[in-house]
């Protein structure tokens, strides 16, 4: 690993106490630019704990997280997307009622500088921003092969483009950092295979970084460049894949002795 | 053409329908009015449903959009109605003309409603579900008692306010104009049906043009998954203020209008019952369908006088026919009918 | 002296608040609907007893039977009639028929029984007095019924075959029905319970206010349901506590502030309370899992 790499994930010593009880601790991760990273580990190990984390949806007990070198320490969800962080949620979080188009364009809200007089007056800056926005949205849909249903409510999609939609309203907020928590439940063998391709795309179009929770050890072990395994809240394992494939410590985890 | 499109903006067919419909009823009404062929109980109520029409347009703003129970509409229209009465009387001889000054008094009616609509949403929004529903309708309640002991008077040394007893002594050729329990009294009225029909349409493109923004796409994603929306960068309370307090200012154009419809007007016109009549004509018309609560809201004011002829029956049939109406659009089999028909369309839209 | 006893009065008031008040709590807890037709339900409790009084001479007791009985199949036939085919339909499609059937009912009466205030016949009479102090035994014997029901009905939730299915359907209809209830008897039963306890309210409200119109269970459902939520609603012991509340906070803010501001205050003291306890005095918080 080359040192000298952009750090965009930089957590230290995190920890979170829920009435007494430590969820995670003791948390140290590095995450490099352009870098696909794997957080694995058996059910109730604490990952999703530590996403909710990562995008202040919890406020962290202990330790401090950096991303892109800014300290999130006091930062809200809203505020830490602003920093670069999005996520997609493991029971799929949609605008269900809204269009497929919309979903994707509310990820850009930020983005989107226009006031509320300008559109309640219909101002022309109103029409040239929606347009690029839309243009830009429909883009983001192609690569996920979405835009033929960019007029579909969003809850009508098959499960697979739920998936999908989610991880490109994601990429929509423009992230350094993304997250996909669980992006291959549910799916068949063929579409995570799919997936898989997706996710390397993904790295290379958007130069992103992306951390994955995932239980398809194929997906992990084929796309990820490190991994870190959690257990009971706390680091078993970190490093590359074959690494954590050999680990004794990481087969007894999750086999069980 | 480029004009109309310009102000009605792209696509979206369920808007063009409404600011049609708009029209036309205008148009139809106006014409059978210079007739003389539209009776005198109908033509007393065309004021009325304007009204009602704009505050529940305002209402499904944030019962259907942003998806927040709202049982204090009335509470709104309330503020409005008195503010307006009271700038109506204290502008009647500085402005002169009757169609400037019932514009002043709607402006002035629905930015003090809107601005109580902010102070409000900062403990109502707050909560969430049912709690919020209750605290709206807590500050309905509340709004209703203060205006119930309110006094206003006008005279040569400007307004006088008096609260619970009044002990105003208002100077030569002063008057009242709020007088605690029986509400404004003596205000002039200069509502017309055309200044209703302009505030609808008004009201239905501040609305559509919110709605079809990236605001109102941020209200619709805090409604349809508030965690969502805010790990992609929505302030969710910021957002749910804005379409909070739309719908108020909205319902205080509308209890503008009303009031300067009438001489006078109690404040327990705005009560508990006229906020619930007003999310009925929501609900029935459907959530966040404008078309809708044109509709249902036009229907439901004059249903009871078309009712009449049930004499004393005929708010024992509305009540019916609401319950039904309830039960048949949630009835299962009538339900799965249309959405086949409606998916049919979806589909061949697509290829 | 003065302030004791309006304090107890404010408890008097308050025990028909919290009796109402369990009605809408236990109907909201099982069939999680906000019923505002309730209040109409102790309206035509207070006309059946005034009848069975005035016009037919009956025995307080019996008036009280007849208005129960009465109001609790009226409670049956509007859930099977309006609510039950909207099962699973949107909350708001059943509020807004639970004003449908309040309207009905309100204009049902005003057919029957004409829209002129009726009075109420006096049920009891005498005070108790304890030195200074003058209590009517009316305030009493509805303190009492307050208590009395509010044991009986948190032993029949707790130790009966039926209380437990309750508490079952109310976490989980779906699991509970997996289980072998009867989730639909389930919920008549609630609506009878709450429906006969809105009787027994309309007799003691009745006996306290004596005027018996129409609309005259509109304000009292209203105040009910704000005592419901103020104790955070769903919560049996919460409906008691915040309708106690209630009509405390109301009676002395009457008493010591301003009659006529006595309801903006009632309403502002639940506003508060729900700023500092989002979920009510009692109620649960419900964490919604990210």
């Amino acid at each position: 690993m080359s040192e000298t790499r952009e750090k965009v994930l930089e957590v230290r010593n995190l920890g979170i106490d829920f009435g007494g009880l430590t969820a995670v601790n003791n948390l140290d991760l590095d995450i490099y630019k352009g870098e696909i990273y794997g957080l694995i580990g058996p059910n109730g190990a604490g990952k999703t704990t530590v996403f909710n984390m990562l995008t202040k949806v919890y406020q962290p007990t202990r330790g401090t997280i950096k991303i892109a070198g800014k300290d999130m320490d006091k930062l809200n969800p809203v505020q830490a997307n602003q920093v670069g962080v999005a996520r997609t949620f493991q029971n799929i979080r949609l605008f269900s009622n809204m269009s497929v188009l919309d979903n994707v364009k509310t990820g850009m809200h930020n983005e989107l500088k226009y006031g509320l007089f300008t559109s309640i007056l219909r101002l022309p800056k109103y029409y040239k921003l929606e347009k690029e926005s839309t243009q830009k949205a429909m883009e983001l849909l192609k690569i996920f092969g979405l835009d033929q249903f960019a007029d579909l409510t969003a809850g009508n999609l098959p499960y697979g483009a739920q998936r999908r939609l989610e991880i490109a309203r994601a990429l929509a907020t423009d992230p350094k950092l993304l997250l996909l928590d669980e992006p291959a439940a549910g799916m068949n063998p063929q579409e995570t295979e799919d997936l898989m391709d997706m996710i390397r795309k993904i790295r290379n179009h958007f130069d992103i970084s992306i951390l994955l929770i995932e239980h398809d050890m194929k997906l992990v072990m084929g796309i990820c460049e490190r991994i870190t395994v959690l257990n009971f809240g706390q680091v078993l394992a970190q490093g590359l894949p074959q690494e954590i494939q050999s680990n004794t410590e990481v087969v007894k985890a999750y086999i069980g002795e | 053409m480029k004009l109309v499109k310009s102000l009605f903006g792209p696509k979206t067919r369920g808007r063009s329908i409404s600011f049609a419909l708009v029209i036309v009823a205008y148009i139809v009404i106006s014409i059978l009015q210079s007739a003389g062929s539209i009776p005198r109980m109908i033509s007393s109520l065309l004021v009325p449903v304007c009204c009602y029409i704009v505050a529940a347009i305002g209402l499904n703003m944030n019962v259907g959009i942003s998806g927040e129970l709202n049982l204090g509409q009335a509470g709104f229209m309330s503020v409005g109605g008195f503010s307006a009465a009271i700038t109506n009387a204290v502008l009647l001889n500085t402005v002169s003309n009757d169609f400037v000054r019932l514009l002043i008094c709607i402006v002035i009616g629905a930015l003090i409603a809107g601005f109580v609509g902010w102070l409000i949403s900062i403990p109502v929004l707050k909560l969430e579900g049912d709690y919020l529903a209750i605290v709206t309708l807590a500050f309905g309640q509340i709004i209703m008692s203060l205006m119930n002991n309110l006094y206003v008077g006008f005279d040569a040394d400007g307004i006088h306010f008096g609260f619970i007893n009044n002990t105003m002594q208002l100077g030569e050729g002063g008057k009242m104009i709020v007088s605690g329990p029986m509400g404004v009294t003596g205000n002039k009225m200069i509502s017309t049906f055309t200044v209703g029909f302009i505030l609808i349409l008004i009201s239905l493109l501040v609305v559509y043009n919110i709605i079809y923004s990236k605001e109102g796409r941020a209200i619709q994603a805090c409604r349809d998954n508030k965690i969502a929306a805010e790990t992609i960068g929505i302030k969710v309370s910021s957002t749910k203020t804005l379409a909070f307090v739309v719908s108020s200012a909205l319902g205080g154009a509308a209890g503008a209008l009303y009031m300067m419809n009438y001489s006078s007007v109690a404040a327990t016109k705005f009560d508990f019952n006229t906020s619930i009549l007003i999310l009925v004509y929501v609900v029935l018309g459907g959530l966040g369908n404008m078309t809708g609560t044109l509709i249902s809201t036009s229907v439901l004011v004059l249903l009871p006088e078309m009712l009449r002829f049930l004499s004393s029956y005929r708010m024992l049939v509305y009540a019916i026919v609401l319950i039904v109406m309830m039960i048949v659009t949630n009835n299962e089999q009538i339900k799965t009918f249309f959405e086949k028909f409606k998916k049919q369309k979806g589909v061949q839209a697509h290829e | 002296m003065a302030f004791l006893s309006y304090l107890i009065g404010g408890l008097g008031l308050g025990s028909v608040y919290a009796i109402i008040a369990l009605g809408y709590s236990m109907v909201y807890g099982i069939a999680k609907m906000l019923n505002f037709a309730h209040g109409d339900v102790i309206m035509v409790g207070a006309f059946v007893a005034y009848f069975a009084l005035s016009s037919f001479g009956l025995p307080t007791i019996v008036a009280l039977i007849l208005s129960v009985v009465a109001c609790t199949v009226l409670g049956i036939v509007v859930e099977k009639l309006a609510y039950k085919p909207l099962r699973g339909a949107s909350s708001l499609s059943v509020l807004i028929t639970a004003i449908g059937v309040s309207y009905f009912l309100q204009n049902a009466a005003m057919l029957m029984w004409g829209t002129d205030t009726k009075i109420f016949p006096t049920i009891l009479e005498g005070t108790l007095t304890i030195g200074e102090l003058s209590i009517p035994y009316l305030t009493l014997l509805t303190i009492l019924s307050c208590i009395v029901i509010m044991v009986v009905l948190t032993m029949f939730i707790n130790k009966t075959k039926t209380g437990r299915a309750m508490r079952a359907c109310s976490e989980d209809k779906g699991a509970a029905s997996l289980m072998g209830i009867n989730v639909n008897q389930i919920i008549s039963i609630t609506f009878a319970i709450g429906s006969g306890l809105a009787a027994i309210a309309a007799v003691l409200l009745c006996a306290t206010y004596p005027s018996v119109y129409p609309t005259l269970g509109s304000m009292p459902g209203i105040k009910a349901f704000t005592a419901a939520v103020l104790g955070g609603i769903g919560s049996i012991p919460g409906a008691f506590l915040g309708g106690l509340l209630l009509g405390v906070i109301e009676n002395l803010a009457r008493a010591y502030i301003s009659t006529q501001l006595s309801d903006a205050i009632v309403f502002m003291v639940l506003i508060v309370i729900l700023l500092i306890k989002p979920t009510g005095l009692l109620g649960k918080k419900v964490n919604v899992k990210v």
